[in-house]
């Protein structure tokens, strides 16, 4: 699975309060979500925010609380993938689950500008900074996870394994 | 192998793990609330479940933002209402009927020693105090427990906090757990789970320990968990009459790394705008002034926590500039508070006493901060936005600190209180 998209950056410990605010949990509709998302950091991050955003990011994405509304929103609000340094691990179960691609990079934010063009191998765990020129290894995904985000996340992935049984 | 490995094993089946495996485990209970529910229950349905795996061993409980505080939240506590009838969940503790989900928990007996747990709620770290295995998953993640009955685990590395000495006077675990998150740092335990240990956790009462654990996850942490003594069977056994057992690590077992810390001369701890671990002692800090104080929380809202707040507003006066909100953690804690009267010294101080629920903490009801308001906070995150506002700043505290200084309307160290 190869995604292609331009760099949006962020720093370390982006939590999931400013992903996605507490007052916001008690909507449900997945576009609504969206209109929020990480309006804590940046009121403008949906306006800015173009089809085949790939976020880069620091340390500790997505530490905090465990809603999984906050990887829904940045989903539907046009996030294509997340690439960071590191990740809170509730975030990083829940973005695979609603098939949010997340991969883990070491010193991706002193590699990537805001704007760069990237293309994000995910069976090869690898980030290509079209625009630098560079190509950065990532943590490859295990298998079972790379089956998770082929079917578009866990509850297409279970349908598909309660029907085939 | 340690605590955490030996309950891995156990739930699936095996003889043996080490860190880095990833094992498919049997969830011995799952819980789910009125925030993290609907979103579960809705992925259940889309997963094509007709029943769940077992309604014996999920818990629901409606803590977030309760009682309703709007058409779409009473419109949440229905669809929730509705899935634990429809699915028969005998465990369903709807408002006025339990509290504040991590002290519902092992109130209610739903946590046991050896056991796996899992939470859609990140503070589901905190029954680890009671030797469980207990950690937060997404609603999604719960659908497919709820279908299925099992979950993937890495097995974790393990930090052990080997923890001496004698606290002074007023000073709390909440002060010992906001130092260490200012060492450890928000991303210093990510992956790993925190084992407490030593004599000072030997001595500490279940309500400490609970803090503990309650904060692991402020670390990154998958959970935190304390070995079970003859404190946590006391405790466990007065809940519940289901059989259980307890592991504890071996002498041997394998730790990624043993963090050694005295209490001997720990002052009081609050944790500053905008990252938990942001931690200054007391004494280093500038002058504060506040507008709102809260206790409560899964963090600081239980019985020994009311008592000592009380103790230091016995006699005194809520500044009139500050407003301070109290929510003990459950209808259980409320009702013991009342019967001590702590609630009369609350309202006879001018705190607001307001329902066991989650609303405050998480800025989803009760008490929200305007632009530009500083509030301290016996709860567990200060991120921006976290109790309203993006522009309020809110700062972590023990509920001894909190209640110090909503009588000096500044951050104030608890012993510098001037007599009553």
């Amino acid at each position: 699975m190869t995604i292609h998209g331009r760099a949006l950056k962020f720093g370390n410990n982006v939590d999931t309060d400013v992903i996605l605010p507490g007052q916001y949990l008690v909507l449900t509709d997945p576009m609504e979500l969206a209109k929020h998302a990480m309006e804590g950091l940046d009121p403008t991050f949906t306006r800015k925010i173009h089809e085949g955003a790939i976020i880069v990011a620091g340390k500790n994405f997505g530490c905090g609380s465990s809603r999984e509304q906050a990887p829904l929103a940045l989903k539907h609000a046009g996030v294509k993938c997340v690439v960071a340094e590191s990740f809170a691990r509730i975030f990083y179960r829940n973005a695979i689950t609603i098939g949010l691609p997340v991969l883990e990079c070491p010193g991706v934010p002193s590699k990537v500008e805001e704007g760069d063009e990237l293309v994000v191998d995910l069976g090869a765990g690898e980030v290509e900074n079209k625009s630098k020129n560079l190509v950065l290894q990532a943590t490859q995904l295990p298998e079972f996870i790379m089956e998770i985000l082929d079917d578009g996340g866990l509850i297409e992935h279970l349908r598909r394994r309660i029907k085939s049984k | 192998m340690n605590i955490i490995e030996k309950i891995l094993a156990r739930a699936s089946n095996k003889e043996e793990v080490t860190p880095g495996e990833i094992v498919e485990a049997n969830i011995d209970v799952a819980m789910i609330h009125d925030l993290t529910g609907p979103l579960a229950i809705e992925s259940f349905q889309k997963i094509g479940a007709k029943k769940v795996w077992d309604s014996q061993r999920i818990v629901i409980i409606l803590d977030h933002i309760v009682p309703a505080s709007s058409v779409k939240s009473a419109e949440l506590h229905k669809l929730v209402r509705n899935f634990a009838e429809e699915q028969k969940i005998d465990n369903f503790y709807d408002i006025g009927q339990g509290g504040v989900c991590h002290q519902v928990m092992p109130e209610k007996g739903h946590v046991r020693p050896g056991e796996l747990v899992v939470g859609a709620d990140s503070h589901t770290c905190t029954y680890g105090a009671f030797g469980a295995f207990a950690t937060g998953i997404g609603s999604t993640e719960m659908a497919a427990v709820f279908a299925t009955g099992t979950l993937w685990f890495k097995v974790p590395e393990v930090i052990k906090v080997n923890v001496t000495g004698r606290f002074q006077n007023f000073v709390t675990p909440k002060d010992l757990i906001l130092d260490i998150i200012g060492r450890i740092k928000v991303d210093g335990a990510i992956y790993n789970g925190l084992e407490f240990a030593g004599p000072t956790i030997g001595n500490m009462s279940i309500d400490g320990r609970m803090v503990l654990c309650n904060m692991a996850v402020e670390m990154g942490a998958k959970t935190g968990i304390i070995e079970p003594d003859e404190t946590t069977l006391d405790y466990v056994k007065s809940r519940t009459a289901k059989p259980f057992k307890p592991v504890k690590s071996d002498p041997d077992a394998a730790y990624k790394k043993v963090l050694d810390v005295d209490v001997t001369d720990l002052e009081f701890q609050v944790s500053c705008p905008h990252s938990v671990d942001n931690v200054k002692p007391i004494s280093e800090m500038d002058k504060v002034e506040i507008d709102q104080a809260f206790i409560g929380s899964c963090t600081n809202g239980r019985l020994e926590d009311l008592r000592l707040a009380a103790k230091l507003l016995e006699g005194r006066k809520v500044r009139k500039e500050v407003r301070l909100l109290v929510t003990p953690a459950s209808q259980e804690v409320y009702l013991e508070a009342l019967q001590e009267g702590l609630i009369k010294t609350f309202l006879e101080a001018g705190a607001i006493v307001c329902n066991p629920t989650c609303g405050p903490c998480l800025g989803g009801h009760l008490g929200l901060l305007a632009p530009g308001e500083i509030c301290i906070s016996s709860s567990n995150r200060n991120f921006v936005g976290r109790m309203g506002s993006p522009k309020a700043y809110v700062y972590l505290a023990s509920p001894a600190t909190v209640a110090a200084s909503a009588v000096t309307g500044k951050i104030t160290d608890p012993r510098l209180l001037k007599e009553a």
